[in-house]
């Protein structure tokens, strides 16, 4: 299977997709969510929602807190105060085992890839689905070849994380998180670390899984060209909450000087750009 | 001093409801012995070299210490019986489990540690597993199960060194087994197994408890290793002291106190 095909669910167990946009459901809200760690506030109040459907990117500066929102969002780390709710429920109070259900909703690209080392590429991709499907292993190697083809990443089920390269190991961790046909996926700085072409094969990866798999994505990324390659809406996150939250033309033109320094690489920025015109 | 003792307490309760939930998941749902496998291997098979020297320099010190004190005494044989009965009741399990606390528990702890910090614990809960499922238990499974085979290995070539040296010295060698067999009994050589079971549990779940914990960074890791060994170390001695106030007591009540010596 080329990665020009178009992906196959095995078993088929899709829902009809939703389209993403201002009217479509929000899936995930957080809302005035605090998270300390020691002495550093990450969140002060932090209140930003997901729709069904849509491609969001969350921006921001090192230490703002973007992958934390991420595990929030998954519970592997509770918020100090505030409430996040997923699908119309309140999942900020679960315990470990009630968020198991919930997880297996979800995909998740960890910033490193996080690919456990002691199993090979196969036994990455197939763990999910050992763990919460009771398939044969015949239909195990058939999903995991589908989903490693997807990420052009076949023939190599029988290495090692530490055999592979750093694009690579990021194209086997989204094989991983996307093999359970997830609702959602989270990229946790998909593009860092890897070549520009290597980069944008993961963008190309991640607005292919967007089409055919029509999930709901939450990118994190400071890298401005994945940002407008893949999102629909830009959220961008500062000083313990959200700044700026629009779709790509309106965050370019957004007026305040700390999303203008970001989107432009530039800290000596000194004005924004006047509206409707490039600065 | 108060945050030192509240960060203790809090330590100890977050140990107790790690160890209860690997304990409810042996009890409830363990089939994974795909998982448990390579675990038994990493324990069992690949500390077979460290007890084996350990054990047979062991026995053959206590000999060369012993046997000249024994001879002063026109004794010599009767150095048997305290060399073989300090192996199998004492330094068999405990050197056993120092050695294992030293090659196994610092490498779980580095292994748990550096799966902490390049994030694949937190894939396992993404992936919606347990990781005290997957990791710890089996790992807990393996040093509980294998530690006393492990020490009776290390009994074996710990009597067969200080034969080795009985035999170098000249002591007679039939008197030297007899009064062995004639002292060493079988709660003696079960004592020592039930030690080192206990051993084996806590350098796994130290361990493991460790790695988990373990801070961010090559420093965080290291320091998770060094403080796995130490703790279960401390924890080894301590556990001995009252594991053998405990038999002794037994002992006594069953079968009345006996000296080696009459």
């Amino acid at each position: 299977m080329s990665a020009n095909e178009p992906i196959r669910r095995v078993p088929d167990t899709a829902e009809p997709p939703q389209t993403a946009g201002p009217g479509a459901e929000v899936l995930i809200r957080l809302e005035g969510v605090r998270k300390r760690f020691g002495g550093h506030e990450v969140f002060r109040d932090l209140t930003v929602g997901f729709r069904r459907g849509e491609t969001a990117v969350v921006l921001g500066s090192s230490g703002v807190g973007k992958s934390v929102m991420l595990k929030l969002i998954l519970g592997l780390l509770k918020p100090d105060a505030g409430r996040i709710w997923i699908d119309g429920a309140e999942v900020t109070a679960l315990g470990e085992s009630a968020l198991i259900p919930l997880r297996t909703r979800f995909g998740m690209l960890f910033q490193g890839a996080a690919l456990f080392d002691f199993l090979t590429v196969y036994e990455n991709v197939a763990f999910a689905l050992r763990e919460h499907k009771r398939w044969s292993e015949d239909t195990i190697r058939e999903v995991v070849r589908q989903k490693l083809a997807l990420v052009d990443m076949d023939g190599t089920e029988n290495l090692y994380p530490e055999e592979l390269s750093g694009g690579m190991r990021k194209r086997v961790g989204l094989a991983r998180a996307i093999a359970m046909d997830p609702e959602v996926i989270l990229y946790d700085e998909p593009t860092t670390g890897l070549d520009p072409v290597t980069a944008d094969t993961i963008n190309e990866l991640i607005l292919r899984c967007q089409r055919e798999l029509r999930t709901t994505s939450i990118v994190v990324t400071h890298d401005m060209a994945s940002a407008y390659k893949v999102g629909d809406r830009l959220v961008m996150l500062d000083e313990g909450g959200v700044i700026a939250d629009g779709p790509p033309e309106a965050i370019r033109r957004h007026p305040d000087i700390r999303v203008q320094r970001f989107i432009h690489g530039n800290a000596s920025l000194s004005a924004a750009p006047p509206q409707g015109g490039t600065p | 001093m108060g945050r030192f003792v509240a960060g203790q307490v809090g330590g100890l309760g977050e140990f107790t409801r790690f160890t209860a939930r690997m304990l409810r998941w042996i009890l409830t749902d363990f089939t994974r012995w795909r998982l448990l496998r390579p675990q038994l291997y990493e324990v069992g098979v690949r500390s077979m070299p460290v007890i084996v020297f350990t054990g047979l320099f062991v026995g053959m010190v206590l000999a060369v210490q012993s046997i000249p004190q024994f001879e002063a005494v026109g004794r010599a044989a009767w150095s048997g019986a305290i060399i073989n009965l300090s192996v199998v009741k004492e330094l068999g399990p405990v050197l056993a489990g120092v050695m294992i606390a030293g090659r196994v528990g610092g490498a779980l702890a580095a292994g748990l540690g550096t799966m902490k910090v390049t994030e694949q614990i937190d894939a396992l809960r993404a992936l919606g597993a347990d990781p005290v499922r997957h990791l710890v238990v089996p790992r807990f499974l393996a040093c509980f199960l294998l530690i006393p085979f492990l020490t009776i290995y290390c009994d074996f070539v710990g009597i067969v060194g200080g034969y080795v040296v009985a035999w170098g010295f000249g002591v007679d060698v039939h008197e030297y087994w007899m009064h062995s067999a004639d002292v060493i009994e079988n709660f003696d050589i079960f004592a020592g197994l039930l030690k080192s079971a206990f051993f084996g549990a806590a350098i796994a779940l130290i361990s493991c408890f460790k790695g988990f914990q373990s801070r961010q960074g090559a420093e965080g890791v290291g320091r998770a290793a060094t403080e796995a060994f130490v703790v279960s170390f401390m924890v080894i001695l301590i556990l001995d002291l009252f594991i053998v106030l405990f038999l002794q007591g037994v002992y006594d009540a069953l079968w009345g106190r006996v000296s080696i010596f009459v």
